[in-house]
């Protein structure tokens, strides 16, 4: 395994993207930072609407009209990513960032075998290939069988002349990883990578990502709504609701003792086989709309600890080490709501 | 790769008034729309607009020309035909039996259409077989000569017309419900429904027609301009509405001898024909596009 | 002891697919899958019996079978000492009204074009229930505020809602009609995890309050666990192992539920568990495995498992499993990872 190196692969300041649709802008992203260590797995938990995915689509460049990117800086790898064409943006998508989908049976082309699809992003983003004739296309015939292995895909060889319907749905998934990482990417974002497989195939595709991070030293960004998976498989984990991010920190940390009220009702709604015949305490309410919210806590319509004090625009601040959360309660409530 | 998802909001109006308020916005369906109703009025109000008597003869105005061309005058704005009959007062009578032939048909065909299509779709087995195999042995059939031929065996005559052509025309929405039947079936309000011990009957009327309605309006606009184009060329061949009554398909018929020396006779009429095909189509395609989400934005 | 409310025998569900002309021409065998195989359980009055297993293992095929939305090939069903399974249709309709069903989507389960008060009426209306358009009304109003909206919903439609309020009508529409025994199927898999607490709690509560009594299906084995009395796991069609959930979650005996058990991502969990590998996927339903269908992918498994199938055994008080190997005792997780 590959120490992680210094300094952050992926640094993120005050990206805002937005919708706008017939009622009105959606906010989806409302002020973003994100950090990715070189070689860390960083988890990001929210629910369909936190904004956890516009996000990194919004990074990857992938936001089409009505959506648009209204603010913010995205420095990857030294380089801002904002101020790139869309042409030399396609060269690093898929090349040095990657990235898989919740649904690998609609991201892969139907109409094309695994190993067309697996040439491709060889053709496009691999320098070290021999410049034309038999020999390249031995090369990349080579590296694709190579990928499906590094993806436990038995009888890599056969397999490259199947299309995506010949698979199941948890070889799909893994046919996309192959595919994302072909071209070794320095950072990996997993769209939900488990949450259409079942456990036991989830289990199998989880681990696939961490073996191959300890093999290849990339960087992985987790999209999850599920915490176990994150407290599993993550080292930091960064918690989204409603558009922004309310807590961040070591896993091990947040998840173990959480400072947002937000994520401690999270955890608190996971019913547990040891919680039988306790109430389990769901947080009340729903997500509010993203269209004209006012600035104040967007949580605390559902907050059990909320206060006058929250319907003003709230920051992150320093909730111990290496963490912080957005909640003005932080140095107050916490032993009363214990 | 795809794109990742985007959620909306929910709207919070009706989805039948969503749909309408996206068809009003686009500009030429609306105006088609407009059009059609236009054409609507005046062939219920046409005593009352026709500036003359459609069938009054008047030989001393034989091939009058229009208006506008040396030898007309502004009571016969469109000119005359070779009877001396005036061209605007006899497309607007003859609006008439566009209208009533295109709506009737249509609407006794769409009612055959969801009924067939529903049974066929909903409960299959032999049911399923019979109407599907009379769909494919209808559509077998060239449209016009197989009415064409009806109307030689049943004679001419505006009932007979719609006779004709409701015969096969059943098939068109009969298909279309059919197929949408059959996707809608495997929805699970639909087996929700069963579990609630709903009989076939409120399944099929109450459950599934209410959400497989849209598609079928659609194809029945579009089809209204088929069927008047049908009646029009009945017309033309001299199977339609029997003279002196007023038809567009027979009055481009009755021009057609004196197309060099007189444009006027064959070409209004062609024109009004070409007007209201047109604007069902354009309507037609802004409906579905009103009511089809993907459209919207 | 008094007799279960619900008593499954022998049930069988076959699915036959009608191979095309050509294919009857040339004398090929019409498909066969066996969804549900030779199933027998009893789920108690007041009781939550949870049925858990991986997508494509029959768990849903079971609970509509049981409500007959799909007819049994063979097999008998007796329902609070009627035998369900033989009824004729209008007698049929009448039992519809002491069993009903609560589906996973909440979108596709309700009818868009109808309001809420017609969707939760619906029942009523069916069974003669009420007197009238207000008593109707009045019903529908009652319910619709016991599974926590409120009458000024009554006349939207659902797609005005979000899917923890529309799984709420489509509880209510269930409940409308006073049952005693619902089929819960996956009834919270597809909401986020606050709004799944949400609803489990109220399925609960409306349970306690109503006296009910659940089939509750589930691939979520800590939903599962936190809800059921006794637990039955299916694997290909089958029930492998059935217990008191206590026995089910602390000492599972089965190869595959022991699998099942060890998947699981916790939260408590930080890393460095012992996990046992399941290899492959699940076989494919036309072509099950000869013997016990699981020894394709059990780690323990011997040439009687290929040959021969397990019976079911009897481990404790209430407590079955079908497994050739269950007289050794064999843990799984210690075996595999010693």
């Amino acid at each position: 395994m590959t120490a992680p190196l210094p300094g952050y692969l992926l640094e993120v300041a005050g990206l805002r993207t937005a919708f706008h649709t017939r009622a009105g802008a959606v906010r989806a992203v409302d002020g973003v930072d994100v950090i990715v260590r070189r070689g860390e797995c960083l988890g990001v938990v929210g629910e369909s609407g936190s904004g956890k995915s516009v996000t990194f689509a919004s990074v990857m460049g992938l936001i089409r009209p009505p959506g648009q990117i209204e603010a913010g800086t995205v420095r990857f790898d030294g380089q801002d990513l904002r101020t790139l064409s869309p042409r030399q943006m396609r060269a690093i998508r898929g090349r040095d960032i990657a990235m898989t989908m919740q649904d690998a049976l609609t991201a892969l082309n139907p109409a094309l075998t695994v190993g067309e699809q697996i040439s491709e992003v060889l053709e496009a983003h691999d320098e070290g290939l021999p410049r034309r004739g038999p020999a390249r296309r031995r090369a990349i015939t080579d590296r694709a069988v190579e990928m499906l292995r590094l993806v436990g895909i038995p009888s890599p060889t056969e397999r490259l002349r199947q299309y995506p319907h010949e698979f199941s749905g948890g070889m799909r998934q893994r046919m996309m990883i192959a595919i994302a990482l072909s071209s070794r990417p320095k950072l990996l974002i997993a769209d939900e990578p488990t949450t259409a497989l079942d456990v036991t195939i989830q289990a199998q595709v989880l681990e696939l990502i961490a073996d191959i991070r300890a093999k290849l030293g990339m960087s992985v960004v987790l999209i999850t709504h599920d915490l176990a998976v994150v407290a599993e498989h993550c080292d930091r984990v960064m918690v989204m609701y409603a558009g922004e991010v309310v807590e961040e920190g070591p896993t091990q940390a947040v998840i173990g003792d959480p400072r947002h009220p937000y994520t401690k009702g999270l955890l608190a709604s996971i019913p547990r086989p040891a919680l039988r015949g306790e109430k389990i305490h769901p947080i009340t309410g729903q997500v509010p709309e993203l269209i004209n919210l006012p600035e104040q806590c967007r949580f605390h319509s559902r907050c059990p600890e909320a206060g006058l004090g929250c319907l003003a625009r709230i920051h992150m601040q320093s909730s111990g080490p290496g963490r912080k959360a957005r909640c003005i309660r932080l140095h107050d409530g916490g032993e009363a709501h214990g | 790769m795809s794109d990742a998802a985007v959620t909306r909001p929910t709207p919070s109006q009706s989805l039948l008034l969503r749909n309408l308020a996206v068809f009003a916005e686009n500009r030429l369906a609306a105006g088609s729309a407009i059009l059609v109703l236009i054409f609507v009025a005046l062939a219920l109000f046409a005593p009352l607009i026709a500036p003359q008597d459609p069938n009054a003869t008047d030989l001393f105005r034989r091939l009058q020309p229009p208006a506008w061309q040396a030898g007309g005058d502004w009571a016969h704005v469109l000119g005359c035909d070779a009877l001396g009959r005036d061209i605007l007062s006899r497309i607007i009578y003859g609006s008439r039996v566009s209208m009533l032939v295109g709506a009737t048909v249509v609407f006794i065909a769409t009612s055959i259409g969801i009924l067939a299509g529903l049974a066929a779709g909903y409960l299959g087995g032999w049911v399923d077989t019979i109407i599907s195999r009379t769909v494919d042995i209808l559509l077998g059939f060239p449209y016009l000569i197989f009415a064409i031929g009806l109307m030689a065996m049943m004679g001419a005559g505006l009932g007979n017309i719609i006779l004709a052509l409701v015969y096969k025309e059943w098939v068109i929405p009969c298909r279309v419900v059919r197929a949408e039947t059959l996707a809608t079936r495997e929805q699970e309000y639909v087996e929700a429904a069963r579990a609630l011990g709903a009989s076939n009957r409120h399944i099929m009327l109450r459950e599934i027609l209410p959400n497989i309605l849209s598609p079928v309006i659609v194809v029945s606009t579009i089809r209204m301009a088929n069927v008047i184009i049908l009646e029009a060329s009945l017309s033309f061949l001299g199977l339609g509405v029997q003279p002196p009554t007023a038809s567009w398909g027979a009055m481009v018929a009755d021009g057609r001898a004196f197309i060099m020396q007189a444009w006027w006779v064959s070409t209004f009429p062609g024109l009004a024909i070409l007007l209201l095909v047109l604007a069902l189509n354009v309507a037609s395609q802004g409906l579905r596009d009103a009511f089809d989400p993907r459209f919207h934005e | 002891m008094a007799e279960p409310l619900l008593s499954v025998t022998g049930l069988t569900k076959v699915y036959r697919g009608t191979p095309s002309i050509v294919g009857r021409l040339m004398g090929r065998p019409t498909l066969e899958v066996k969804a549900v195989s030779d199933v027998s359980l009893s789920v108690e009055r007041g009781e939550i019996l949870g049925l858990i297993g991986e997508s494509g293992c029959g768990k849903s095929t079971l609970g509509r079978t049981i409500l007959r939305l799909h007819e049994p090939t063979r097999g008998g069903i007796r329902f609070d000492g009627i035998d369900v399974s033989s009824l004729p249709p209008h007698e049929m309709k009448a039992m519809r009204r002491r069993m009903q069903i609560i589906f996973q989507d909440p979108y596709a389960s309700l009818n868009p074009r109808r309001t809420v008060a017609d969707i939760v009426g619906l029942p009523l209306r069916l069974h003669g229930l009420a007197r009238g358009k207000a008593e109707t009304r009045d019903m529908v109003a009652a319910i619709i505020e016991k599974v926590g909206l409120k009458t000024a919903h009554l006349d939207r439609y659902p797609h005005q809602f979000s899917g923890g309020q529309r799984q709420r009508i489509g509880i209510a529409r269930a409940l409308v009609s006073r049952p005693e025994f619902i089929v819960c199927d996956e009834p919270v898999s597809a909401l986020d995890v606050s709004i799944q607490a949400q609803i489990i709690e109220l399925l609960s509560d409306l349970k306690r309050d109503m006296g009910l009594t659940y089939l509750f299906i589930s691939h979520d084995i800590s939903v599962i666990g936190y809800l059921s009395d006794r637990v039955a796991v299916m694997y290909l069609g089958e029930v492998v192992e059935i217990g008191p959930v206590q026995a089910i979650l602390e000492r599972p005996r089965h190869p595959y539920t022991q699998t099942l058990m060890s998947a699981v991502p916790k939260v408590e969990a930080q890393g460095g568990r012992h996990r046992v590998r399941l290899m492959g996927d699940l076989p494919s339903p036309l072509d099950p495995p000869s013997g016990c269908k699981f020894h394709t992918r059990c780690p323990l498994a011997t040439d009687l498992c290929r040959s021969q199938s397990p019976t079911s055994q009897t481990l404790g008080i209430g407590h079955h499993a079908s497994c050739h190997r269950l007289g050794e005792d064999l843990n799984l997780q210690e075996e595999v990872t010693a």
